[in-house]
């Protein structure tokens, strides 16, 4: 039955062999157009670098911007005898650095290839460019690559803007698109890594025609199958570019951070970290020497402390638990409370203070007891699990503010902080029974509790707002778009009714008009909200802290500032915030003698 | 009976000096493919492809002497074992495999890869050969029948999974043996139309002039012949096969196929379409070949394959390389060289005794015959891009020795073809 079978793969083999040959035959024979195609016309793709998203401030000045760097290329293939002597004048090498860069070229054997071009010589300066240029035609094979690297009108901002450096192999990996090839820039922190896809563009493609000896002809067919690169977006970031630098200025020799925000908008009008470092620094040809330097610092400079810093927040944290214990009424602002320092200390001479006089003296005793009402409020029998009912109440208001979890502001590696939940307490207590006598400390900001400074900022923010905050944001408009990114334009209210926003308000004043902010918060034509904080931190000095807001009424500016080891949040943390408020609102200094003493930085004498 | 390692007489020299002249010819284009007249090189350059190439020469000739010194039973006796073991094989790759060039087929062992697909054909090859010609395999019973498609669909399916449809595909070529050892021809015709279909569909853009061009065949077969109600309706219903086939197609297409697959098909039909963006390979490997002319550029004078126009000219693209600088010459000589190879496997099948060598010997025989078919047809444009090597040709060690096992393991049966068992 299977007669016959046998010749069919004969003939099926056979034929399919001639019509390869008849195939061939007219594509290699009869056809000219091929031979004619590879000896004038081969083609070639050209890439072409798109320019990244320049960055600006909120008032249109530049902030970072592109600069042309060239690399000196080599295709092997092309490169005849030429002068070594004169090359190595052109391009300021030794002899053996020109030999050693030949034998680097040979070990890397994957990427070594005789037809392609290989990087010879890194980012030339444009002067070296501009000399050599003139002279290349007698180094046959070798060529000047142009390309645009990074460059920063300011030595401020470093951490908010992160930096760009060459694509990573772990970061080719996770590109399943293949949008980045290797060699190519990428945003590697800040803003620069955060906009990334919206600043860097589309990289476009031309077809040159070349003949056998790699000459380029022109393009291929008037360009028509070209495609131009799309320049990234620029970006308008909300940073008060002269506040900025001021706000560097006076944290200069400090640790810690400045956070000022626009209330009405959550926009963010300077974040500054200190230590920092110029972001030049980290651009162009001395980048991995100088990374190296920065991220080996023991003080830290890319440790970006606005964002990555867990502070306990201190006395600030007594607007928020005043807050919270109006809302669930276990006090009334006329609530008068017995200052009798017997559990928890206590200082100042006041006695018997209602909620405003404990705000702006920071009464210890009165926000334990608070929180003691707060926590019990007998909704249960058992102490236990009252105190369990009770947190999360607690938890749900504290939360509502913004605490214990990242905001979500436009830039990487943002901490959450930490505020307790039951949860929380019974991991700590290994699942024994707690009550309020093991948690009190929360109640002045100290204990288990951890904020950011940008939360502290945008809580002053949200005082300000009397009860709402928008996600603080470094960018206010992408290319020609004026708005930010959509979840930066909604409301976030919290769980406090708007009027009790308002004993807060009046305390804040309280605190800089006649409490323990007076001195140095105090701004003459203009009324300051504040709340200093003391941060123990033994056995190293305390951590000086300091949120406000201004003006009362209308506030265009609210602002957390912390300073390291500098003591009395009255004195270090206030001076500075009431300088970036001044500087904000009046564009100028008015009191000499505080900047001096900020400068100076002699906050513990 | 004579000693089973002595086998030097019996042995078929013809496809040995075959199987030689090609495996050398290989050798020289893959220094030819990426040779730079400037650097000096050398052939033997470990550094080089064609070094390297020479060492995976060497260890074929070792793999090949072991296969004709093993005992004969051995292959047959252990197909099944072999098979099993592929098939784990097979499964783990994807958990233990590394990447290489977006498919997850390799097995490293060392700085090494082996790809286990390649040998998946060879194994495949011998359990197939084991079933068919065992006792009391009939090719009429459709579960025997549906054992076979079992067999080549697993390994096939599991591949897939490695996103190598290339290597996958060879396995249909199976289907081919199947229809030598008795299998009804119905399926393969059935397989022909589907293709014609399937690229009518491509051609022509709007699948309403098909089901029109198939209603107007229906209305003459129904006008011009016997006008049975019988007749009417059987075609009727087979016209509506059609026209859903061709309704399916297009869903494939357009829904299933990913971008780049349909781009390769496109490519096919048209490829001066885009000649720079889908067409792109096809148009440089053409220029490559066509500007080889009649004698060819001469050895190592090539210049498209060396530029970097022509993508991966050391492995599925190699026969650029020999248009090129051999010209049609140069392409007929290899192309009568696998053409006689093909036609002296089926010379060594049908002189076969015993049922499993011959099926073996077929399978063999079909799937060089795919890899030929496919990869030269590719390069010239006659067939969409699927990355298989060309036998003997293409760089690579993995394919280089499965095509060795392949051959030599067929070598070694018919060497012995007449001391085994009459089962036919």
């Amino acid at each position: 039955m299977n007669e016959g079978r046998k010749e069919i793969f004969q003939i099926v083999f056979v034929v399919v062999g001639l019509i390869f040959l008849t195939k061939l035959f007219f594509v290699q024979v009869i056809d000219d157009r091929y031979a004619e195609l590879a000896n004038s016309n081969s083609i070639l793709r050209v890439v072409e670098y798109p320019f990244r998203g320049l960055i600006k401030d909120r008032n249109g000045k530049l902030v970072v911007y592109n600069t042309p760097e060239y690399d000196l290329q080599v295709i092997m293939k092309d490169v005849r005898s030429f002068d070594s002597a004169a090359f190595c004048n052109t391009f300021h090498l030794t002899r053996q650095e020109l030999r050693k860069r030949f034998k680097d070229l040979k070990v890397k054997k994957k990427e070594y290839s005789a037809v392609k071009p290989m990087r010879f010589l890194e980012q030339l300066s444009a002067e070296d460019w501009a000399r050599t240029q003139d002279r290349l035609d007698e180094f046959p094979g070798f060529y000047i690559q142009a390309r645009t690297t990074r460059a920063y009108t300011t030595p401020a901002l470093a951490n908010a803007l992160g930096y760009v450096s060459e694509v990573s192999k772990e970061q080719l990996k996770q590109d399943p698109a293949h949008i980045y090839k290797q060699g190519d820039y990428i945003g590697q922190s800040g803003i620069e890594s955060f906009y990334e896809e919206q600043l860097r563009g589309k990289r476009g493609i031309r077809f040159r025609l070349r003949d056998v000896k790699g000459i380029e002809k022109g393009s291929f067919k008037n360009g028509e199958y070209d495609t131009l690169s799309i320049p990234g977006q620029d970006l308008t970031t909300s940073i008060d570019l002269d506040l900025q630098l001021y706000g560097e200025k006076l944290m200069k020799g400090k640790a810690g951070s400045i956070v000022a925000i626009e209330p009405a908008t959550g926009e963010i009008l300077s974040l500054v970290s200190g230590p920092s470092y110029d972001p030049n620094l980290l651009t162009g040809k001395n980048y991995s020497a100088n990374f190296k330097l920065i991220s080996t610092d023991t003080l830290k400079p890319l440790f970006n402390r606005p964002l990555m810093a867990q502070y306990r927040p201190g006395s600030i944290f007594k607007i928020a638990q005043a807050m919270t214990a109006l809302q669930e009424k276990v006090i009334t602002p006329e609530t008068r409370i017995v200052c009798d320092r017997t559990i928890i200390g206590c200082h100042g001479p006041h006695t018997n203070e209602d909620l405003r006089g404990a705000i702006a003296n920071s009464c210890n005793v009165y926000f334990y007891t608070a929180l003691r009402r707060m926590i019990n409020q007998g909704k249960a029998n058992d102490p236990f699990a009252d105190a369990r009912i009770g947190l999360n109440e607690w938890d749900r208001h504290i939360h509502s503010f913004g605490f214990g979890n990242k905001l979500g502001i436009d830039l990487p590696n943002e901490k959450s902080g930490l505020i307790p939940t039951p949860a929380y307490y019974d991991k700590a207590y290994n699942n024994r029974p707690w009550k309020f006598s093991n948690i009190y400390s929360i109640a002045i900001g100290e204990g288990e509790n951890l904020v950011v400074p940008l939360q502290m900022a945008n809580f002053a923010a949200t005082v300000a707002n009397r009860g709402f905050y928008y996600i603080p944001h470094l960018v206010k408009g992408i290319g020609k778009d004026a708005r930010p990114l959509s979840p930066y334009t909604e409301r976030h209210y919290t769980t406090i009714d708007s009027a009790n926003f308002n004993i807060a308000v009046d305390a804040m004043q309280q605190v800089v008009d006649a409490g323990t902010g007076q001195w140095f918060a105090h701004l003459p034509d203009v009324v300051v909200c504040g709340k200093t904080g003391t941060v123990q931190n033994e056995p190293l000095p305390d951590h000086s802290v300091f949120i406000a807001f201004a003006p009362r009424a209308k506030p265009q500016i609210a602002i957390s500032v912390y300073v390291e080891n500098a003591g009395q949040g009255a004195r270090a943390a206030a001076s500075i915030a009431s300088l970036m408020i001044e500087r904000y609102l009046f564009k100028q200094t008015r009191r000499q003698y505080i900047e001096d003493y900020v400068l100076a930085g002699k906050f513990l004498d | 009976m004579k000693r089973d390692s002595d086998i030097s007489g019996s042995m078929d020299w013809t496809i040995v000096m075959l199987y030689m002249a090609l495996v050398i010819l290989g050798w020289l284009n893959v220094f030819a493919a990426v040779y730079d007249e400037n650097a000096k090189q050398s052939i033997f350059d470990l550094s080089l492809n064609s070094g390297r190439q020479l060492l995976f020469i060497a260890a074929s000739a070792l793999i090949a002497l072991a296969i004709t010194i093993i005992d004969m039973r051995f292959y047959e006796t252990f197909a099944y074992v072999f098979y099993g073991i592929i098939l784990v094989i097979l499964v783990m790759v994807p958990v233990i495999g590394k990447e290489v060039g977006g498919n997850k087929a390799w097995i490293g062992i060392g700085s090494f890869g082996l790809q286990p697909s390649e040998f998946a054909k060879c194994i495949t090859a011998l359990a197939v050969a084991k079933y068919i010609g065992s006792v009391g395999f009939r090719m009429e019973n459709l579960r025997n029948q549906a054992m076979l498609f079992v067999m080549i669909g697993l390994p096939m399916g599991l591949i897939l999974l490695q996103k190598d449809t290339g290597t996958a595909l060879v396995f249909t070529s199976f289907v081919l043996v199947f229809f030598r050892e008795g299998m009804s021809p119905f399926l393969l015709i059935v397989g022909l139309c589907a293709i014609t279909i399937f690229i009518l569909t491509l051609l022509i853009p709007n699948p309403i002039y098909l089901h029109i061009a198939i209603g107007v065949v229906l209305l003459v077969l129904i006008v011009t012949g016997k006008k049975k109600i019988r007749r009417i309706i059987l075609l009727t219903v087979g016209a509506l096969l059609i026209s859903g086939v061709i309704e399916s197609v297009d869903y494939v297409v357009h829904d299933v196929l990913k971008p780049h697959q349909q781009n390769r098909i496109k490519a096919l039909i048209n490829p001066d379409a885009d000649p720079l963006g889908f067409g792109w390979n096809v148009t440089q490997s053409k220029i490559a070949i066509g500007s080889g002319g009649f004698w060819g550029k001469g050895f190592l004078k090539g210049t498209q394959t060396k530029f970097d126009f022509v993508p991966a000219q050391s492995t599925d693209f190699i026969f650029c390389t020999i248009g090129e600088e051999h010209g049609w010459i140069g392409s007929l000589i290899v192309i009568g060289l696998f053409i006689a190879l093909l036609l002296r496997i089926i010379f060594l099948a049908e002189r076969q005794k015993n049922r499993f060598t011959r099926t073996y010997a077929y399978s063999v025989a079909c799937i060089f015959f795919f890899h030929f078919a496919v990869n030269i047809g590719m390069t010239i444009g006659l067939f969409p891009v699927i990355g298989i090597p060309l036998p003997f040709f293409s760089y690579g060690g993995s394919a280089l020795w499965s095509f060795t096992i392949l051959l030599f393991i067929l070598i070694k049966l018919d060497a012995h073809r007449g001391q085994v068992l009459q089962r036919i």
